[in-house]
C-alpha cells in the first residue's frame, strides 16, 4: 500500500512557468560602462537611474587605485576573513571608514545586501523585540526574518505610532518583569528611505531611545556620502552625536561606487559581528580591488567636501522642476538624490499601473533620458509600495541636462497619461 | 560488517561501493576513522579543565581582581537590557581568546601557493594585537581555496581584467532588473551554461547570498526540504528563510535519506496529512569540513524514484573534480540534466567572487523574475566578471592552450600524493581519496593552538578549526591543496607536518583496514523545524 502511495504522489512542478511578457523577464542590456552617458539597449542616454551620486563610477583616480591593487593582489581573495582572506587593504579600509565616521570600529562585508541582513540577526534573537518602520527596505526585512524576533511595524515616520507601540510594550513589561529584564529592544530605521525618499526624524528617535531603553540601528545606504556637510550621513545632517546610535550600517554601492557594505559603531557592538555575522564569517572577503577603489573614493570625498552641497543644489533644482506634472506626483524630500514619481490616480490594477509607467520609461529612453521603474518582489514584500519611476540625481549631471530631463518627463507624461 | 574494537583500539570504516547495481563507475573510497577512546577521554578532560579555568577567570574579572580587557557598554546605556548574554560569550572569552592568533592572519600578497603574512604581536595574551611592521615572506599557503591556481596577479586573466576595469570601471550602482545588467553579465551567463552543460545559468554577486536568496524563491510553506547534517550555513539560512519544513538526514547516509523520503510521501504534512507540494534535497558536492564527496549516483536514483528535486551546491567541487573540471557530476560520469538545480561559486576554483545557478531554461527564467538578488542586490563588478570569463575559458581549453587541463590534472595528482603520504605517516585523515580538502584530526584543544603556531614557525600557514564549526571533540587542521603547489612545496610541507606530528603526538591512526560493503544503517532521528 505504501508503494502505491509513492507511485501516485505527484509533486508540483519545480517552478511555475513565467509568461513571455512578464515585465521583469527581459532585462535592459547596458553595453559599456553604466556611467553618466549610458548606452541602454543600443540607445545613448543620459543616466538618471544608477545610484552613482558622487559620479565616482568613472573617476580616473578610483580606477587607477583599483588597477594598482589588481596588479598586486589579483582579483579574488580565495577565502573567508578567518582563513587567510584578510588583506591589509581590508584592514586599511575598515580603519579609514571608522575614522571618517568618527566611530571606534568598522567592519566590512563583501555584499551590500548581506550587510544589514547579517547584522540584525547577530544581535536580535528569538524573543527580542524589534520596532521597524513600514517602509523599510527588503534587506532589513530579510534580516528580521532570519533573526526570528518579534517584529512590530510602525507607520512610516510616525513617531506617535512608535511611541504608542513602545508604551504598549512597557505595559507588557510591567506584567512580567523577569522576562522584560532579558528581552532586548531594537529600533531599526533608515536614514533616507529607499522606498519613499524621505528622511527619518532622528532627534525624536534618540529621545524615544533613552526614554524606553531601546537601541537604534540606522541603515544609511542612501544617506552615506549624501547628507551632512562632510557626507557623514543623517547624524551629521541633524548634528547628533554618533555615539547615540548603536550601529550604523551602509552599503558602498551607492556613493562610494564600489561593491560591498560596512557597519560602524563602538567596538563593544561591532566586534561581536566578527564571530557571529553570518555574511562575514562564512563568506569570502571583499576582492581587494574593490576595497582599494572604496579607499580612493573616500579620499576624494574627504578632499572635496564641496560636492555634497553641489549635489544638494541639483536635487533641489530638479525637485522644483518636476513639481506640477499632470498625472505624476513626486514623492521624496527635496534634498534626496533618489526620489519616486508615482501615478496621481491609479488605474485600479497594479499591472496596468506598471505597464503605464513602463511606457513612460520607454518613451523617455527614446528621447535619451535613461530612467527605471523601482522594482519590487510583489509577493514577498511586507508592505508593498505603489509602482513608481525612480529618478536619481548625480553631481555629474549639468543644469541643461536636468532641465532637459524635467521637460522630457513632462512631455511624455502628458502624452501617455492623457 | 564491522570488526569490533579490541581494548582501547578503534576500527576504520572504509566504504567501497563498487556494487550497488553498478551505479558507481569508479571506486568510491571514503574513510572516517573512529576516535581512539583514550584520545576522546583526554579531549573531554582538556575541555573540562579549560571550562573550570574559564569560570575562575570570569569570577576574578567580576570582582575586579583581574583586569578586564574587553570593551564594555556605554555609561549612559548601562541600564538598558544587556546586549549579550554572559553565557553566549563564555566560549569566546575563555577558550577562543587563548588561541585567537591562529585566525584572521592578515596577508599582503596574492593568495597563491606562497603568501606574505603580516607579523602580529600581542602583549596582553591575544586581547589586542599590534603589527610589528615585519612581513613573513614566502609562507606556504595551505589554507586558501585556490584549487586550480587562478589566484594570480600576472597572466592572461589579470590582463583581461585590467582592460575591462579601464573600460567599465569598478562598480555598477544598480540592480540586475533595473539598469545594472551589463552585456558582460549576459556573456558570462551563456559561458557558465556551456561550461556546466545545462540550458541556462544566472550569476550573482555573492556565493553565500546565492543560496540564501534563491532557495526562498524556489520553495515555500507546504514544501519539504531534506538537508544533509553538515550543510553550509548559507544553505541552512536559505532553507530557514524559505518557510518550508526542514528535516535533516545523516551525513551522506542514503538509507537515512530514503527513510525520510518514504515517510514524507506516505504520511504527508505533519498535522494536516495533506501531501507535500514539493520535496527538495539539499546536498553539497564536497563538504569542506569533512572532505567527503556526496554519493551523487545514489542520490539521483532516489530522487528519480521518489520524484523529488535536487539542489546541488558545488562551492568546493566545481573546477576541482572531474577530468575536465566540470565538478562532481562529471566526476561520477552522470548527466547534468538529472540535477535540477546546480549551484556553485566562483570564489574557489576561478579566483574571483560570486555565485551562479544553472538548470533548465524555465528555472532560470523564473529566477530572473523572482530571485531576491536580481531585484534588490547589485550585480557583479565588471573586472570580476572578466576574471571568471577568462579563467573559465582557460579551464575549458577555449583560449587555445592546454593550461586548464594541466591544472586539473596537477590538482588530482597533488591530492592523491598528499593524502597517501599523510596516511602512511600515521595521521587520521577524513574524507574521500579524491577530495582536495584534507582534514587532519587534532582532537585536543591544546593541540589546536600548538599546531597552528608550530607550523607558522616553520613557514607554513595552515587552517585549524574547532568548535563550533566542528563537533566539540573533533577539532582538526584542514589543508586545501592547489594546482599551484609543486611537488617540492608538498614535500617540504609533508616533512614539517611529520616533525610537528611527532612533536605533538598527533599520529593517532591504527592501520586496521577492514573492507566493508556498505555503511551500516543507524536509527534515524530527524529534527523537524518549522518556522
Amino acid at each position: 500500500e505504501k508503494e502505491e502511495l509513492i507511485e501516485e504522489w505527484q509533486p508540483e512542478p519545480l517552478v511555475s512557468p513565467v509568461s513571455k511578457d512578464h515585465p521583469a523577464l527581459n532585462y535592459n542590456i547596458v553595453s559599456g560602462p553604466p556611467s553618466h552617458a549610458i548606452v541602454v539597449n543600443g540607445k545613448e542616454c543620459i543616466n538618471f537611474a544608477s545610484f552613482n551620486f558622487l559620479g565616482l563610477l568613472d573617476n580616473p583616480r578610483v580606477k587607477a587605485a583599483a588597477l594598482a591593487s589588481l596588479k598586486k593582489y589579483g582579483v579574488g581573495t580565495c577565502g573567508p576573513r578567518g582563513f587567510y582572506g584578510t588583506f591589509d587593504v581590508h584592514l586599511d579600509l575598515e580603519d579609514r571608514l571608522a575614522k571618517f565616521m568618527k566611530t571606534e570600529e568598522a567592519i566590512i562585508y563583501s555584499y551590500g545586501f548581506a550587510t544589514i541582513a547579517s547584522a540584525i540577526p547577530a544581535y536580535s534573537k528569538r524573543g527580542d523585540i524589534v520596532f521597524v518602520d513600514k517602509a523599510a527596505c527588503f534587506a532589513i526585512q530579510k534580516g528580521l526574518q532570519a533573526s526570528r524576533s518579534d517584529i512590530k511595524l510602525f507607520k512610516h515616520n510616525d513617531m506617535a505610532d512608535l511611541e504608542r507601540l513602545l508604551k504598549e510594550q512597557e505595559v507588557e513589561d510591567q506584567k512580567n518583569p523577569r522576562k522584560a529584564r532579558v528581552t532586548r529592544r531594537f529600533i531599526v530605521v533608515e536614514g533616507l528611505y529607499m522606498n519613499t525618499g524621505t528622511i527619518c526624524p532622528l532627534p525624536e528617535l534618540v529621545k524615544l531611545k533613552y526614554k524606553y531603553k531601546a537601541r537604534i540601528f540606522l541603515e544609511e545606504s542612501l544617506s552615506f556620502g549624501v547628507l551632512g556637510d562632510h557626507g557623514r550621513g543623517v547624524t551629521e545632517h541633524y548634528g547628533i552625536s554618533i555615539d547615540d546610535i548603536d550601529l550604523i550600517s551602509a552599503n558602498m554601492e551607492n556613493s562610494l561606487a564600489s561593491v560591498g557594505g560596512f557597519c560602524c559603531g563602538r567596538s563593544f557592538v561591532i566586534d561581536h559581528q566578527r564571530l557571529s555575522g553570518q555574511g562575514y564569517c562564512f563568506s569570502a572577503s571583499l576582492p581587494p580591488l574593490l576595497a582599494a577603489a572604496a579607499i580612493e573614493a573616500l579620499n576624494i570625498m574627504e578632499e572635496n567636501p564641496g560636492i555634497f552641497a553641489v549635489l544638494k543644489e541639483k536635487c533641489k533644482r530638479i525637485h522644483k522642476a518636476l513639481q506640477g506634472i499632470s498625472g505624476l506626483k513626486l514623492v521624496g524630500e527635496s534634498f534626496s538624490p533618489a526620489f519616486h514619481l508615482q501615478l496621481e490616480d491609479s488605474t485600479g490594477s497594479r499591472e496596468k499601473d506598471v505597464k503605464l509607467l513602463q511606457e513612460i520609461v520607454n518613451q523617455c529612453m527614446d528621447r535619451s533620458i535613461a530612467l527605471t521603474q523601482a522594482r519590487y518582489l510583489e509577493e514577498e514584500e511586507k508592505c508593498l509600495p505603489p509602482p513608481s519611476i525612480r529618478v536619481v540625481v548625480t553631481v555629474e549631471q549639468t543644469e541643461e541636462e536636468l532641465e532637459k530631463a524635467a521637460s522630457v518627463i513632462k512631455e511624455v507624461a502628458q502624452e501617455v497619461l492623457l | 560488517m564491522r570488526f569490533p574494537s579490541a581494548g582501547a583500539g578503534s576500527s576504520i570504516l572504509i566504504h567501497r561501493v563498487t556494487q550497488n547495481g553498478g551505479l558507481y563507475k569508479r571506486p568510491f573510497n571514503e574513510a572516517f576513522e573512529e576516535t581512539p577512546m583514550l584520545v576522546a577521554v583526554l579531549t573531554y578532560v582538556g575541555y573540562g579543565v579549560l571550562t573550570l579555568f574559564g569560570y575562575l577567570r570570569d569570577f576574578l574579572r567580576h570582582w575586579r581582581i583581574e583586569k578586564c580587557h574587553h570593551a564594555t557598554e556605554r555609561e549612559e546605556q548601562k541600564d538598558f537590557v544587556s546586549l549579550y548574554q554572559d553565557f553566549e560569550n563564555f566560549y569566546t572569552r575563555n577558550l577562543y581568546m587563548r588561541i585567537r592568533d591562529n585566525w584572521n592572519r592578515p596577508i599582503c600578497s596574492v593568495p597563491g601557493a606562497k603568501v606574505d603574512i603580516m607579523e602580529r604581536q600581542s602583549d596582553d595574551y591575544n586581547w589586542s594585537f599590534r603589527y610589528t611592521g615585519n612581513i613573513i615572506k614566502g609562507v606556504i599557503n595551505m589554507g586558501s581555496y585556490n584549487y586550480l591556481g587562478f589566484a594570480r596577479n600576472t597572466g592572461s586573466c589579470q590582463e583581461a581584467a585590467a582592460k575591462v576595469l579601464e573600460e567599465y570601471g569598478v562598480g555598477v550602482c544598480s540592480t540586475r532588473q533595473e539598469i545594472g545588467n551589463l552585456d558582460k553579465h549576459e556573456e558570462l551567463e551563456k559561458l557558465v551554461a556551456r561550461f556546466l552543460g545545462v540550458e541556462a545559468a544566472m550569476a550573482y554577486g555573492m556565493g553565500f547570498a546565492t543560496n540564501s536568496m534563491n532557495i526562498p524563491a524556489l520553495v515555500g510553506k507546504g514544501c519539504l526540504i531534506l538537508s544533509d547534517e553538515l550543510n553550509h550555513a548559507s544553505l541552512v539560512l536559505g532553507a530557514r528563510l524559505s518557510g518550508a519544513t526542514i528535516r535533516i538526514f545523516k551525513h551522506n547516509n542514503m538509507q537515512s535519506l530514503e527513510k525520510l523520503l518514504k515517510d514524507a510521501i506516505v504520511y504527508g504534512q505533519p498535522r494536516t496529512r495533506r501531501p507535500w507540494k514539493k520535496i527538495l534535497i539539499l546536498v553539497e558536492g564536497i563538504y569542506s569540513m569533512e572532505g567527503s564527496i556526496v554519493r551523487l549516483p545514489e542520490v539521483i536514483a532516489l530522487k528519480k524514484k521518489y520524484k523529488a528535486y535536487l539542489y546541488l551546491d558545488e562551492a568546493h567541487s566545481i573546477g576541482a573534480l572531474g577530468p575536465t573540471g566540470r565538478g562532481v557530476v562529471e566526476y561520477f560520469g552522470l548527466d547534468p540534466e538529472d540535477v535540477d538545480i546546480m549551484m556553485g561559486t566562483f570564489t574557489k576554483s576561478f579566483g574571483a567572487s560570486g555565485g551562479y545557478i544553472g538548470g533548465k531554461k524555465e528555472l532560470i527564467d523564473y529566477l530572473r523574475t523572482h530571485s531576491h538578488s536580481a531585484v534588490y542586490a547589485t550585480s557583479l563588478s565588471p573586472p570580476v566578471v572578466e576574471q571568471i570569463i577568462t579563467s573559465m575559458k582557460c579551464i575549458m581549453g577555449l583560449d587555445g592552450t592546454s593550461l586548464g587541463k594541466e591544472c586539473v590534472q596537477q590538482l588530482a595528482e597533488n591530492t592523491r600524493y598528499f593524502r597517501r603520504r599523510l596516511k602512511e605517516m600515521g595521521f587520521i585523515i577524513y574524507g574521500n581519496e579524491d577530495s582536495p580538502v584534507v582534514p587532519l584530526m587534532l582532537y585536543m584543544p591544546a593541540k589546536i593552538g600548538a599546531f597552528g603556531r608550530e607550523m607558522l614557525k616553520r613557514n607554513i600557514g595552515v587552517v585549524v578549526v574547532g568548535f563550533p564549526a566542528t563537533p566539540i571533540i573533533e577539532s582538526r587542521a584542514r589543508f586545501c591543496l592547489s594546482a599551484a603547489h609543486t611537488k617540492e612545496i608538498l614535500d617540504t610541507t609533508l616533512k614539517e607536518i611529520d616533525e610537528v606530528g611527532d612533536l605533538l603526538q598527533l599520529k593517532y591512526s591504527r592501520h586496521r583496514l577492514v573492507p566493508l560493503l556498505d555503511r551500516p544503517f543507524d536509527e534515524t532521528t530527524y529534527e523537524e523545524t518549522e518556522d
